[in-house]
């Protein structure tokens, strides 16, 4: 199927080799551990390989059966077709890294396309090639923090509502860095920042919007931290930016987020797409690739991999990242989003994202027994405090086919029965107030 | 390829031109002949510094290599060439003068014995 | 003319996707707070489809041609595979869901962990890690952690053969340990020797890949591995180059303690112009309990009645999260896909003919190139791109002028330890007349470079682009188009 030899042609290349079986090649494999028992099943067709793929993914509920109000960092958006047309092209999808750039422009060009689209959304001025997600991106961003000061600075203050699986990511990457101390700050008050920011803080990182949804002014913040001498790191939601003042407007030295919201699917958790940004006087900081525009021989326009020096493959143990590849296609799958929906597209998303969130938020507050605290500003997710276990909500909506918000109980303890909901540009008026009416069912369950 | 007889040289291709207590330090143009362009200069320690022998002082970037600038002799970090981080260039062009990275102010002249000769480090060169 | 880039393609007024209108009532936004300065383009689908198919058209990929770029296995990526993953049923999951509603992907990861232990001879695998790189540093990460749970914690140096990946002596500083270099012997293996004179208390253990990077077969492998073991270390084996071993030999078997895999490269996932990869982790038993959480395991037995109940678990001593959710599950998807449709037969005739295929192409070769190390190779090899004769030839000119040849250059300059390398790795997805045709060219080109060295440096004449200016790229660092249109709008 995939090894297209025939039997007299291996045979042929056997001889020009000077060797008269295929096992002759592994004679320098200690004998006892070659050719062990490989205990699988034996290869079958891809029909039936299709069906196994069937039996599996049909024993799953996915979203095309349930009404999906769940977030936390994945978003359910509509994907336009045009997005996956384009990167189902096996020009794009089984090419490399584009280490020979005189064969590899589309891919070049695409990645700069990226790069320039990162920027306009998050207001920097740089942007890299990508990482794997938006976590560790946001690792990479305390590592970025810990060079610019040479280790000199080591404090990394978190706020207490980035998400929490990219705190629990700092954590792993930093424990390798000598001396460092994460601190986690419990909501935005300036005095509790202030008695935490001090000389030796390297970075401070926020979510915009917060792991809960609330959307924080961060200009006075951001002071603090300057007058301090630290950087200022923002994880943003793509979508939102094309409603809220951009981080850079409010200072941000670093921007940093997950990119799965432009165009790319739930996919259970990945592949998704790290992107970062910054400000231009760091770009030498940056890790992973980058591509910049230049010049050939004929003095026509292109594209290549630059600043590679930085990079493991030559600065080995010196290198600040290990990372290698970055999120190519996803950034590509991005890249085609962002084209189609344009600027007028992307802010017309992120409005029916903020109007729908707000038209729910109502609603549900009307239900006795539901909370919504509507005080502060909210982009497309909020905090519902329910009459009874969220668990237990859950499963009821679940028997009616929604797939209800993230239960927070063990995460924000200090909340009452807190359920994390999540309401995008997919979701109708009429899945709002079905919500809402299988909600209010749910207080006598 | 230049290697002024009055400079004294490291293995790691520094040069140390002294005078009085203070050592002038850069990259010999026989590193910036293997580096070729240099695209970055970034200078790792600030006036005032306390430095021993060896602490990485700086790094020099090229399109498709790296390098790090050692410190030669021990002391106090008195001056650092900042022209080189808007004209990383200038290391190429003009290695001996210009291109000078590094002003130590000695703690241990002493440590001058252990560098090699203009004639040694040819040697080192051409192996 | 090159292609316009999309700002520049940008109309003021135009979009490519219609969204419905809003159906709720309308809540007001603070003004104060609103984006003013949103710079994206402007375009219809169709300038999107079109400005993409052109740039599509500049790349060489798997699919037009062969692309023996070694290291990297790029073999063919199977259409089926993308269909797999495309399964609504596994696309639409969200990775929050509860476990009861995603039992088929919690199946699949399950399968997939178990397979991938029976390929390898590991006791335990984490699918979590991103990237062989990923992959590479939570490997580094277990033993430094293993070692401190009992109590030998001030280890803090490893070894790395010189022929190594960037990345292993990269992995180890990012875990804060001392990359140690251990020199390679005449015939391309770990010198023993060397290695055995390196050992002292402070060896938390050694990186080592195998087939390495010349493409051979460490001979000493488990004279290696037993040195690190009685000195107290352990052995992190580089999994980019299991192309070479599938069903030939467990690396587990060999002494190996921990291991990434690269998913893209042996299980035939797409390398997408550079990611999305996987690099799952396996480990021998006393290693388990620190590997990357959550892992799939059966968190309910099964009966008569039930089917069991498969979900997330947190080894008892996780070296911690180090992606956010479970992994890259669209790739394991296609992992799954690939080892399902090959089988335990299918897998080890890839290694053959992976292996049959680089040796062939060496034998055809060794009489034009110089061998650095003319012995069996396994999946890849190394040859010099240079020659005394030629003394203007470097190995990046050869690269250029197989582009006008039509194929995809071979890895340029590593391993370092080879003079001007060529590192070529034909995979087992390609023809005898496929390579029959490069070495062709491969010849031809050792020819051209004694009497047409122009040609070479001219190279390439037929691509998109000649050579490109990586000096001024590198100088004037523009990363980004400035947006040039309805900027004040």
């Amino acid at each position: 199927m995939f090894i297209p030899h025939t039997t007299q042609e291996r045979t042929d290349m056997l001889k020009a080799i000077g060797l008269e079986h295929v096992s002759d090649l592994f004679i320098d494999i200690p004998a006892e551990h070659r050719y062990p028992d490989i205990k699988l099943p034996k290869g079958i067709s891809e029909m039936e390989v299709m069906d196994h793929i069937h039996e599996l993914s049909s024993a799953n509920e996915s979203l095309e059966d349930l009404i999906c109000f769940l977030g936390a960092g994945a978003y359910r958006h509509y994907i336009p077709a045009v997005v996956d047309g384009i990167i189902q092209d096996g020009s794009f999808y089984s090419a490399y890294t584009p280490y020979q750039p005189e064969i590899s422009q589309g891919t070049l060009q695409a990645i700069y396309e990226y790069q320039s689209l990162i920027a306009a959304l998050t207001g920097m001025e740089a942007s890299n090639a990508s990482h794997y997600d938006g976590a560790t991106a946001a690792a990479e961003a305390c590592i970025l923090a810990y060079h610019q000061y040479r280790g000199k600075r080591t404090k990394f203050i978190l706020s207490r509502n980035l998400h929490p699986h990219y705190q629990q990511v700092i954590r792993t990457y930093l424990e390798g860095f000598e001396d460092t101390n994460i601190v986690v700050v419990d909501g935005y008050a300036l005095a509790d920042f202030q008695a935490e920011i001090d000389n030796n803080t390297a970075l401070v990182y926020v979510q915009y919007p917060d792991f809960l949804g609330k959307v924080i002014e961060f200009d006075d913040l951001v002071t603090m931290t300057h007058q301090a001498g630290a950087l200022f790191a923002v994880s943003a939601n793509p979508i939102a930016l094309a409603l809220l003042k951009s981080p850079a407007e409010f200072g941000a030295d670093i921007v940093t987020g997950e990119g799965q919201p432009l165009g790319i699917p739930l996919s259970y958790g990945g592949p998704y797409l790290g992107f970062f940004a910054t400000r231009k006087e760091l770009i030498r900081k940056i890790a992973g690739r980058i591509v910049g525009e230049t010049v050939d021989q004929d003095g026509k326009r292109g594209y290549v991999l630059t600043l590679t020096a930085r990079e493991q493959h030559i600065r080995r143990e010196k290198a600040t990242s290990n990372i290698c590849t970055n999120q190519g296609l996803i950034a590509l799958a991005a890249t085609v989003y962002l084209s189609a929906l344009g600027k007028n597209g992307l802010i017309h998303v992120a409005e029916s994202c903020y109007q729908k969130a707000h038209y729910a938020a109502r609603q549900i507050s009307q239900i006795p027994g539901y909370k919504v605290d509507t005080d502060e500003l909210f982009f497309h997710e909020f905090v519902v405090s329910c009459p009874s276990p969220v668990r237990e909500i859950n499963e009821h909506l679940l028997s009616h086919q929604i797939l209800g918000g993230l239960d927070l109980s063990s995460l924000y303890p200090d909340l009452k029965n807190p359920m994390l909901l999540a309401v995008t540009e997919s979701n109708d008026k009429t899945q709002i107030d079905y919500l809402c009416e299988v909600l209010s069912e749910a207080r006598h369950v | 390829m230049k290697f002024p007889s009055e400079l004294k040289y490291t293995e790691t291709d520094e040069w140390v031109l002294v005078e009085g207590n203070i050592a002038i330090i850069g990259l010999t143009d026989f590193a910036q002949d293997q580096l070729s362009d240099l695209v970055y200069f970034e200078s790792l320690v600030e006036v005032g510094d306390v430095i021993e022998v060896e602490t990485q002082l700086g790094t020099v970037e090229s399109v498709k290599s790296a390098g790090d600038v050692l410190a030669p002799v021990s002391g106090e970090v008195i001056e650092i060439n900042t022209d080189l981080e808007d004209e990383p260039e200038i290391v190429n062009a003009d290695p001996y003068v210009d291109g000078w990275m590094f002003k130590i102010k000695m703690a241990n002249s002493s440590e001058l014995d252990d560098l090699m000769s203009a004639d040694e480090y040819m040697e080192q060169c051409e192996e | 003319m090159s292609e316009k880039n999309i700002f520049e393609l940008s109309v003021q007024g135009r979009t490519g996707v219609r969204y419905p209108d809003i159906d709720v009532p309308l809540t007001e936004y603070p003004q104060h707070l609103k984006r003013e300065n949103l710079a994206l383009p402007e375009l219809s689908e169709l300038d999107v489809v079109r400005h993409f198919s052109h740039l599509a058209k500049l790349n060489y990929s798997i699919d037009s041609g062969f692309y023996p770029l070694g290291s990297c296995t790029m073999k063919y990526n199977p259409k089926m595979n993308e269909q797999a993953a495309r399964q609504p049923g596994f696309a639409s999951t969200h990775p929050l869901q509860p476990i009861e509603t995603t039992q088929g992907n919690l199946v699949l990861m399950y399968l997939l962990q178990e397979a991938l232990k029976e390929i390898s001879g590991f006791h335990s695998v984490s699918l979590q890690p991103a990237a062989g790189a990923q992959g590479e540093f939570v490997g580094v990460r277990i033993i430094r952690r293993y070692l401190q749970s009992i109590g030998e914690g001030h280890r803090d140096k490893i070894l790395i053969p010189d022929s190594a990946h960037g990345t292993n002596p990269a992995s180890a500083s990012m875990n804060g340990l001392k990359a140690v270099q251990v020199p390679s012997d005449e015939r391309g293996n770990i010198d023993l020797v060397a290695l055995q004179n390196m050992i002292d208390n402070n060896v938390a253990g050694l990186m080592v890949t195998n087939p390495n990077t010349l493409g051979l077969f460490e001979e000493n492998i488990c004279e290696v591995t037993k040195i690190i073991h009685a000195a107290g270390g352990l052995v992190y084996g580089d999994g980019a180059n299991m192309n070479a071993l599938m069903g030939i030999a467990k690396p587990a078997d060999l002494g190996i303690d921990v291991m990434h895999f690269n998913l893209h490269k042996t299980f035939s996932t797409p390398h997408g112009g550079g990611g999305p990869g996987s690099g799952p982790v396996g480990v021998i038993e006393k290693l388990a309990p620190f590997l990357p959480s959550p892992i799939v395991a059966i968190i309910e037995p099964g009966n008569d009645e039930y089917a069991p109940l498969y979900g997330f678990i947190e080894p008892e001593q996780s070296i911690g999260r180090v992606k956010a959710f479970h992994g890259q599950f669209g790739v394991l998807v296609r992992a799954f896909a690939y080892i399902d449709l090959l089988g335990s037969d299918g897998l080890r005739l890839a290694a053959e003919h992976a292996v049959l295929n680089a040796n062939y192409l060496l034998a055809k070769l060794k009489d034009y190139y110089h061998v650095p190390y003319p012995r069996l190779c396994k999946h890849e090899f190394v040859v010099e791109g240079a020659w005394e004769e030629a003394p203007d030839i470097h190995a990046l000119d050869i690269s250029k002028r197989l582009m006008d040849y039509n194929f995809h250059p071979p890895t340029n300059y590593f391993p370092l330890i080879v003079h001007e390398a060529l590192m070529i790795e034909p995979t087992e997805t390609e023809s005898k007349d496929t390579l029959d045709e490069f070495i062709e060219a491969m010849i031809s080109i050792a020819n051209e470079a004694h009497t047409r060295p122009e040609l070479l440096h001219a190279a390439p004449a037929t691509a998109p682009l000649r050579r490109l200016d990586e000096l001024k790229a590198a100088k004037e660092l523009t990363v980004c188009c400035t947006p040039i249109f309805n900027q004040d709008d």
